[in-house]
């Protein structure tokens, strides 16, 4: 039966994260449809369209849905859920905030966060922050998984799937949307990013993570992450989070400067291609996750770095 | 206003788990076990509401093994009122957690339901959601910031992009981040207090919930490891090593 899959977006643009919950949706296997919901949301829609493999996609728009607000988001998943085997969405913070809802009204137990499809209603899933990994066989009617994108390459994107309106109703809302507070940035995206240099808490201040991490970055084109310590500190904005509980991210090269290597954080880059750490501590953790290492002050190196590159 | 905040008994997180050799699972007969570092935010911000004259009470509630009582008695130390134990042999997967709590929650009828947005054992991310769409109540996840107002709430959620603030109606679901608060820790005199204040113990099975599992484990394994590489002596090696050797420049 089919597989429909959650896509994240932000009405214009659909995520990358979308292209790789598609792979799995497609190593699961089946007929693939894509649901988008938001607002003015065709721009979405039509990359979607493009994704390969793609049955069609299911537009769905109107004012409750134009920030995917979970209580609405998740009314109209589990209304289309009958004509669905398998529902599958990114692990993204959309992913995580609607589909345990969805799940729940199903009766079904959702599987998080899956980094490996095994057989159709078969996962592979992290625990304990990484340290383990759980192979989970599903025994519901349905199954609803979401998928952990770094784990995952994006799909290709030769289609042109039809995209088809779907009527919503309205139910008054539970929650409204205020705001958001997001920074538009010209550097890659964290998550998807083939280069990240992340800060930590031997930064000191935010005027030093500016002064000293970002120049690298745009020298290399790279994303940049941080530690919990980090942001926590004000240092860099939340959503720069890596780790078990910030972002996942695996790119080609994962730069660590002033960062221990605590397993929370590892916990979200240990997949990554390279690793590299700078550190003055010659025993801190993250050496034993480096491919390459420098013991040395990041407050020497980094300059030197941005000169060199 | 009265708020009954979920906590979970989990391995404590400076522990470094050991999978058992013939994949059946994880080995943590003898580890420290503490409150999930999220609950305890979240028990600390309704302790903070009553504190400012928000919350009327505060309701520390887990399911779990009678050990379960420590956490509770955590709770009540840091400044719960009081504290509900379901007991249950095994800790159940979410999904009948949130049913155990939504019965709870029927009961009590809180204006507020706070929970930590994933435990650090199994890192599901799903009690609060499901707990709330089981009640039809509204949601705030991964909250870093509230501001109660009458029948309504504001919260500020971590998302991926940044920020996002919704406002919500009561009663509501919110489940806490880590910027929320920096939480306390029970002071002795206070620990002894709480061995007084009332911990009432129920049997999950009396709730009359199935909370038979829906998901089969076949295996736990031990992640593929790294191991670690060279140390290099400067920038220069650096540069030379990404471009050269790994490729990534
Ligand atoms: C529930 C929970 C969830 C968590 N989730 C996350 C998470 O998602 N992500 C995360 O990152 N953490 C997380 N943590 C926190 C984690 O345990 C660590 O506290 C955190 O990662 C430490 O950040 P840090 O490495 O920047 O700081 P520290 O551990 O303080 O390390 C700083 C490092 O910088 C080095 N250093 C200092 N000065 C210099 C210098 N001048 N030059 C070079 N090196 C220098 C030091 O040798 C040290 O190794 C979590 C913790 C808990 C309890």
């Amino acid at each position: 039966m089919a597989i429909l899959l959650f896509a994240d977006h932000d009405n214009d643009v659909l995520f990358d994260q979308t292209a790789r919950a598609m792979t799995a949706a497609l190593q699961i296997g089946g007929e693939i449809d894509v649901l988008i919901v938001g607002k003015n949301a065709q721009g979405a829609a039509q990359a979607a369209s493009h994704l390969t493999g793609v049955r069609k996609v299911l537009l769905a728009e109107g004012d409750a849905l134009e920030h995917r607000l979970a209580e609405a988001s998740a009314a109209l998943l589990v209304s289309l859920a009958p004509h669905y085997a398998t529902l599958v969405a990114p692990a993204t913070t959309s992913g995580k905030n609607i589909f345990p809802r969805v799940a729940a009204f199903l009766d079904v137990m959702q599987v998080s966060e899956i980094v490996e499809v095994v057989a159709p209603d078969t996962f592979k899933r992290p625990i304990y922050a990484g340290n383990a990994i759980q192979t989970v066989q599903v025994t519901d009617a349905k199954i609803i998984v979401t998928v952990r994108t770094a784990n995952f390459t994006p799909t290709a994107q030769d289609g042109h799937a039809p995209v088809e309106s779907i009527a919503i109703s309205d139910t008054p809302p539970l929650s409204t949307f205020v705001e958001n507070r997001f920074a538009s940035s010209d550097r890659p995206e964290l998550s998807s990013a083939r280069l990240v240099i992340s800060g930590g808490r031997a930064l000191g201040s935010e005027e030093n993570f500016r002064r000293l991490i970002l120049p690298v970055a745009d020298k290399l084109g790279a994303a940049v992450g941080a530690s919990r310590a980090a942001v926590d500190a004000g240092y860099a904005p939340n959503d720069w989070q890596v780790g078990q509980t910030g972002k996942i991210v695996a790119p080609d090269l994962y730069l660590a400067c002033g960062i221990s290597g605590a397993i929370q954080h590892l916990a979200g880059m240990k997949d990554s291609k390279v690793i590299v750490a700078i550190n003055k501590d010659a025993d801190a953790p993250i050496f034993q996750v480096a491919d390459y290492g420098v013991v040395g002050d990041i407050f020497d190196m980094l300059p030197e770095l941005e000169s060199k590159l | 206003m009265k708020i009954l905040v979920a906590i979970k008994r989990v391995v404590d997180h400076n522990v470094k788990i050991r999978v058992k050799s013939d994949g059946s699972g994880v080995d943590n007969s003898n580890a420290k076990m503490s409150m999930n570092p999220f609950d305890e935010i979240a028990l600390e911000e309704a302790i903070r509401l009553k504190e400012a004259g928000k919350a009327d009470e505060v309701v520390a509630v887990t399911v779990g093994g009678l050990a379960a009582q420590d956490v509770l008695r955590t709770a009540l130390a840091m400044g719960a009122d009081r504290a509900i134990l379901i007991k249950a042999d095994t800790i159940p997967e979410p999904l009948s957690v949130a049913k155990l709590l939504a019965a709870i929650a029927r009961s009590e009828t809180p204006d507020l339901m706070l929970f930590g947005k994933q435990a650090i054992d199994d890192d599901c991310n799903q009690t609060g959601q499901m707990t709330s769409a089981l009640l039809g109540w509204s949601q705030a996840t991964f909250v870093s910031h509230i501001v109660l107002d009458g029948d309504r709430a504001r919260a500020t959620r971590e998302v991926d992009g940044g920020l996002q603030v919704i406002e919500v109606t009561l009663p509501s679901i919110m489940t806490v981040d880590l910027r929320l608060n920096e939480p306390r820790y029970a002071s002795l005199p206070n620990i002894m207090k709480a061995k007084k204040k009332p911990l009432e113990e129920m049997n999950s099975a009396d709730l009359g919930i199935d909370i038979a599992p829906r998901l089969r484990v076949i295996a736990t394994e031990e992640p593929s490891g790294r191991k670690s590489g060279i140390t290099l002596s400067g920038m220069s090696e650096l540069i030379d090593k990404l471009k050269v050797e790994a490729g990534v420049l």
